[in-house]
């Protein structure tokens, strides 16, 4: 492996570390679903399973972004599709 | 077996899909991969079962004990969430919802046996996602008027006005590729974790990993299990409208 391929492998070590930065958002996004979530129940108690199942659902569409995140993370590091 | 099924079977870092063998198909080459192996694998748990529940109902009791609860327990639920979220629409969509759901959890939860899981190939996840994207178009078809789908199509500006459509049709477009990434990424990233504990720490790793088993597999497995057919319903049931047949 000449010195082109380790700088593509080094390069995309990093940039694999900067995709994963996308895990910011969807926790951030996630942690005031939840926030908002207990303070519902904690109002209405008798509507957990309702407010339970309707933050799951908007957690797991929020979720998405920082999956594509890591998708590509995973694509640079296993698939190595620059070298 | 050079390189197993078994994902903790390896000595190093390996959480790819394997060939296993490969034969020729109208002159291209084609592969049956370790994934094809483990979706056979969690077909027969299911036939099995299938063929267990339905012995055991064809003899039925009035009084249910034994197994014969815990079938109609899983019935019941899968029944109570479908028509929770599709009201009238839910007899005719929850064979379909109860059979996508029932399959994708035993395909999750496949990692506590050992197994890669099915879900964490994109060959698996796309189809699955696909068939919920030929039903929402085809129950939008079957259910609304065709003025009806050109002014959901043009649907922030009038009708007479279709320069919003091409975002629409993106939009729809690309309900499949996030449904299946969702499911995708998710079980992939429980996968890699675990294969990754197993791989660097190789002795260490022998009782506790069980407790990440628990989260990874389970509890992320049946989320996202019952996201994907709760998005499922939200879609057929935002294009059906109330569910009178035009």
């Amino acid at each position: 492996m000449d010195f082109n391929q380790n700088f593509i492998l080094g390069c995309s070590a990093i940039g694999a570390g900067l995709a994963v930065i996308a895990g910011i958002g969807p926790g951030i996004g996630q942690g005031i679903a939840a926030g908002h979530a207990a303070a519902a129940v904690g109002r209405n108690p008798g509507a957990q399973g309702k407010v339970m199942s309707t933050m799951l659902l908007g957690q797991a569409v929020a979720e998405t972004t920082g999956l594509y995140g890591l998708l590509i993370a995973i694509l640079l590091l296993f698939v190595k599709p620059l070298t | 077996m050079e390189h197993g099924i078994l994902l903790s079977g390896g000595s190093e870092v390996d959480f790819m899909i394997h060939g296993v063998f490969k034969y020729s198909f109208f002159g291209q080459d084609v592969w049956i991969t370790t994934t094809h192996v483990c979706v056979l694998i969690v077909m027969l748990i299911l036939i099995g079962f299938c063929i267990a529940a339905n012995r055991c109902m064809a003899r039925a009791g009035e009084v249910p004990g034994g197994f014969q609860n815990v079938i109609e327990l899983i019935v019941e639920k899968l029944d109570g969430m479908v028509s929770s979220s599709m009201g009238p629409a839910a007899p005719r969509f929850a064979n379909y919802i109860g059979t996508i759901f029932i399959f994708i959890l035993m395909s999750n939860i496949s990692g506590l046996l050992g197994l890669r899981p099915p879900t964490a190939d994109y060959g698996v996840t796309l189809p699955l996602a696909l068939i919920t994207f030929f039903m929402i178009r085809y129950n939008k078809w079957k259910y609304q008027k065709p003025l009806t789908i050109w002014k959901d199509y043009c649907s922030p500006l009038p009708p007479w006005l279709p320069i919003w459509v091409p975002i629409n049709v993106i939009s729809n477009v690309a309900v499949p590729i996030s449904l299946s990434l969702r499911l995708f990424a998710n079980v992939l990233s429980g996968t890699a974790m675990m294969a990754l504990i197993y791989g660097l720490l190789r002795w260490f790793a022998t009782i506790w990993p069980a407790a990440l088993h628990v989260y990874f597999d389970l509890f992320s497995g049946a989320i996202q299990t019952y996201v994907f057919c709760m998005l499922t319903m939200t879609y057929i049931s935002n294009e059906i409208g109330d569910g009178t047949r035009r």
